[in-house]
């Protein structure tokens, strides 16, 4: 019950007046950061560190966790609003996001994603609370074998997300997978695929080049080119009523992805390889999959938006744990905030959670104050969203433009990204004429870096014996699950096609 | 669209190719003991995109594919002309980047589009184009403390000003 | 309460010292720009939190009139921040902190054309040692007891690192060498994920940066066995050195701060100047303490003949390692 104690003395520290203006303006400043594409709670912590010399260390800590918890909201905004994935993270979200701003129902979107995120938070606040030891020595027992099986599983789970032209996902898919690999080979050290003898290769592909180069540049000139000049204007109406029936909306028939995605996330999260992105994407493919309705994603419905978005708050909040438990990052962010942790004296480390409790459970005390005071942040600010909507197409075309090069050199620092984005969006847009579907290839650049290493740690672990991913007692039942998976549709179709083919044939 | 279905094929099966002869830079076996090379990952996706294309080039045969059995263009006039302009505009754009500034390219596209594509008024062309360049100025710099490209040489008494004022 | 008073006051006295703005006094030339401090790794591994400590402790002390900004380039074993650096067009502002791949890695890529020699020397703040490490578990508590183990397994005993060609693979392999040791080495992305596994027990050993296994050290999980110093660590007294082993061989990683090729002299004498002052704040000297840091102090001319040297003993290592 000490710890209760302490998470009760964080909490009642994070509501001093000093501290809740902190969380607010952290909050506030994080929401516009995550809504950017392009910028997300990395870029937060350069805002953090000369603030650090400013007030005392419990505020700087608090408006860290502020800055995180808004940036994390943000995220929705810039994928629900622009169509752009500010972060990989929201990539899922698009998907049923984007669909429901087209409808003019985009706060029914922004409300969903809040309370949802707002759910995923709080749970995962909850159980890291109640099991941080215990969860740390599972995030432990998690090698290379167990990562891949993971990411198998991933992949699993969005096979179904492709379009209906099957050898056109695959594609999508592999070249996601290959564009991934660009760059360095990190088994042999040696430099891999510099295309056309580039040096800007050297770097490889980052996620967002290709995201913001799709979403941002070939989704905005697909719009532009199908609207044929007409001024298309959404008229999303805003009303306390209107939100308050949203909320009602989003409850009802969000909830069910609301749920896995808080849990599912969580545990994914937990584990220091995978992180984020993975979590909202099976979250998403999970909910699809227990769905009465599975056509209904990805034309608009909530429970596909509140899936990734409680799963990546949720997955955000257990990457902390790791770091405080072990001293290993789980994010670029979580990385950072390590580093900062450094400079205020601290040694991240397994002794942390032992000899600097005050500290850890401030942090996640804060982080309970962080989470409502953001829900409630975020829905003040959806009406503004709403109404930046409700500018006219050419006026919102070009800002969406800009926001894409700004933000994409912002993440990236480097022109030739900006060409390739270039060269990606355009690439994309008649990609998109000849119904090539992206997202696979937009998730694959994220997911293939984490796959291919650890595929071959766990065969350099084995000698070259496949057989590594089936008799481990953790890798194999996730392995043979996400095999299952993929190969179900394949069987499925083929079953299918066959009686088809019978019937014509009787016919 | 029937023409085009089968170009897009074509040229992206030639790009799998010239992934596939990349990639064969590092070994693309099964090694003894260690498993698979470091090009085998790259080379044997780009092989199956290669056969992906052949997939579409057979689908397209058959014209079992909407895209191939349609007879539209794949951009009527008023596509290719949007394409011009707008892609043309973001060319441009990222193009004088590296010339005069972030900030300046920002102006100029944001003119161009409004006033240009947009045919918005010269009041809120220019508003937008002036005030957008200079509010992305000190939440970066400022704020975010991301440097953003100066241009040429010629910029810099420009920015040496407003590096004054934040710093 | 959040923070202990000791702390708090702690803070409280270094944010005084801070109202005091100490600009570096070399008259002239001072930035005009935010400068561009680039950083040979990506964000989160030993190098970033060192670069990030140092942008800290200017920007504590004020050191400098515009900002240091962070700008990790990691790419292809930092061959991407050394392209980066050495065409920077504005190379008065621009400077890089480096690890021991601004050595290695131009003589694996000599396709990049990187001369390193062309950069300018700004300071050496310190070298990091390195150290062998096993999980307490393994019932391993001396080198000979570790060297017996490796025999015994056959090819079998798992080490993990930072990938082929990287500081600790090259330690590892001139370790293998010495003793006929049959290692099998799984390359990892960074120190942190090396030092997860070995916790983990996914690995049975690391050579790792105290800075990295510290925390796993302190929680009794890690067990020192051999430093690659040139004498016993103050911070490991009890764990002895390669060279009581009879091997003449040592091994640190540099962390030095280096300007982009042509930088005037002017800026690089007000550069010099504000990491002089880093490395004698009692920040620094602190960091280096708790983290286990030698410091090596040179001058300008005395940077260019170390990398000369280590140029060459990289050189040899590598041909060593088969590169």
């Amino acid at each position: 019950m000490e710890v209760l104690a302490l998470l009760t003395d964080g909490m009642l520290v994070a509501l001093q007046p000093l501290n809740l203006m902190m969380i607010v303006i952290g909050v506030s400043v994080g929401l516009l950061i995550g809504a950017m594409p392009g910028l997300g709670s990395v870029n937060g912590v350069a805002i953090l560190l000369p603030v650090t010399f400013l007030v005392p260390p419990g505020a700087a800590i608090i408006f860290l966790a502020a800055i995180y918890y808004g940036a994390m909201y943000g995220g929705a905004i810039s994928s629900v609003t622009l169509g752009i994935p500010g972060a990989s993270t929201a990539v899922a979200t698009t998907f049923d996001g984007r669909p429901l701003a087209i409808q003019g129902r985009a706060s029914l979107a922004l409300v969903t994603a809040a309370l949802a995120s707002f759910v995923g938070g709080t749970v995962a606040n909850v159980l890291f609370t109640l099991f941080a030891p215990a969860l740390a020595s599972v995030a432990l027992s998690f090698g290379p074998p167990e990562v891949f099986a993971l990411m198998l599983l991933a992949f699993a789970t969005f096979v179904g997300l492709g379009g209906d032209d099957i050898p056109k996902t695959v594609f999508s898919i592999c070249f996601g997978l290959v564009l991934g690999s660009v760059g360095f080979d990190q088994i042999s050290g040696a430099p891999r695929l510099i295309l056309f003898e580039m040096n800007g290769f050297l770097q490889g592909i980052g996620f967002l080049v290709l995201a913001i180069g799709v979403y941002g540049i070939g989704e905005m000139l697909w719009t532009i080119e199908q609207s044929r000049g007409a001024v298309t204007k959404t008229t999303p109406k805003m009303t306390v009523k209107g939100m308050v029936s949203d909320a009602k909306d989003a409850t009802k028939r969000g909830w069910k992805g609301t749920f896995v995605g808080s849990f599912l996330g969580f545990f994914v999260g937990v584990l220091p390889a995978a992180g984020a992105t993975p979590g909202s994407l099976m979250s998403y493919g999970v909910t699809k999959m227990i769905s009465r309705k599975p056509e209904s994603f990805g034309t608009g419905n909530p429970d596909g938006v509140a899936a990734p978005e409680a799963a990546n708050n949720s997955a955000s909040t257990g990457s902390m744990l790791p770091m405080l438990t072990l001293g290993i990052p789980g994010s670029p962010t979580t990385a950072i905030l390590l580093g900062g942790m450094v400079i205020w004296g601290l040694t991240p480390g397994p002794r942390l959670f032992v000899d600097e409790q005050e500290f850890v459970w401030g942090l996640i005390g804060s982080f309970y104050v962080s989470n409502a005071a953001a829900v409630l942040i975020n829905l003040a600010f959806i009406p503004l969203f709403i109404w930046m909507l409700r500018m006219p197409f050419t006026v919102l075309a070009p800002v969406i433009f800009v926001l894409s090069i700004v933000g994409g050199y912002a993440a990236t620092r480097d022109m030739f990204d900006i060409w390739l984005m270039v060269i990606f969006g355009i690439g994309a847009f008649f990609l998109r004429r000849f119904d090539y579907p992206l997202a696979p290839a937009v998730l694959a650049i994220v997911l293939g870096p984490i796959a291919e290493p650890t595929l071959r740690q766990s065969l350099l672990l084995s000698s070259g014996d496949p057989s590594i991913f089936f008799t481990r007692p953790v890798a194999g039942p996730i392995t043979i699950i996400a095999l299952i998976l993929i190969f179900l549709p394949a069987i499925k179709l083929f079953r299918g096609k066959r009686k088809t083919a019978s019937d014509v044939n009787s016919g | 669209m029937r023409n085009g279905e089968i170009i897009t094929a074509g040229v992206l099966a030639l790009f799998s190719l010239y992934l596939m002869w990349k990639s064969a830079e590092l070994p693309i076996g099964y090694i003894a003991g260690q498993g698979p090379g470091g090009g085998a990952w790259p080379f044997w996706l780009a092989v199956m995109m290669l056969l992906s294309c052949v997939m579409i080039a057979w689908n397209w045969w058959r014209g079992v594919s909407p895209p191939s059995q349609s007879d539209a263009p794949v951009l009527d006039s008023y596509g290719w002309k949007m394409l011009a302009l707008v892609g043309g505009g973001i060319i441009a754009f990222v193009g004088l980047v590296n010339v005069i500034s972030m900030y300046g390219a920002i102006a100029v596209f944001l003119l161009y589009y409004l006033k240009y594509l947009g045919r918005h008024g010269w009041f809120l062309s220019l508003t937008l184009a002036l005030v957008l360049p200079v509010a992305f100025f000190f939440f970066f710099e400022g704020a975010m403390r991301i440097t953003m490209p100066t241009g040429l040489a010629f910029t810099d008494p420009v920015f040496n000003i407003l590096y004054e004022i934040i710093y | 309460m959040l923070f202990s008073k000791r702390r708090f006051m702690g803070v409280l006295a270094a944010s005084m010292v801070a109202s005091a703005p100490g600009y570096a006094v070399a008259d002239g030339w001072t930035p005009r720009k935010p400068i561009d401090f680039t950083i040979m790794a990506g964000p989160g591994g030993g190098a970033d939190q060192i670069a990030r400590f140092i942008q800290s402790v200017a920007e504590k002390k004020d050191l400098t009139n515009r900002p240091l900004v962070p700008n990790n380039k990691g790419g292809g074993s930092g061959a991407e921040a050394l392209i980066h650096v050495s065409g920077a067009n504005d190379p008065d502002h621009t400077i890089l902190v480096t690890l021991n791949s601004f050595f290695t890695t131009p003589l694996r890529q000599e396709n990049l054309g990187i001369d390193i020699q062309t950069f300018t020397p700004i300071a050496m703040m310190g070298v990091d040692p390195f150290v062998l490490w096993v999980h307490k578990d393994a019932g391993i508590t001396t080198f000979e007891g570790y060297v017996e183990e490796v025999k015994s397994m056959n090819g079998e005993f798992v080490m993990g690192g930072t990938g082929q060609g990287q500081e600790d693979s090259i330690v590892i392999a001139y370790m293998s060498d010495a003793y006929d040791l049959d290692i099998k080495y799984i390359p990892y992305s960074g120190g942190g994920a090396v030092a997860k596994d070995l916790a983990g027990k996914q690995i049975m050993a690391t050579v790792n940066n105290p800075a990295e296994a510290k925390g796993f050290y302190e929680a009794g999980d890690f067990v020192p066995l051999l430093a690659f110093s040139d004498e016993r660590m103050p911070a490991y007294p009890d764990v002895p050195t390669l060279k009581e082993k009879g091997h003449d061989f040592s091994y640190y990683n540099q962390r030095a701060v280096v300007g982009a090729p042509g930088m005037s002299d002017e800026a690089a004498a007000y550069y010099q100047d504000v990491f002089t002052q880093i490395f004698e704040s009692e920040e620094w000297q602190g960091y280096l303490d708790s983290e286990s840091l030698s410091p090596l102090w040179m001058d300008a001319s005395e940077q260019q003949d170390y990398w000369g040297l280590q140029v060459e003993n990289h050189r040899k290592l590598l041909a060593a390692l088969g590169e």
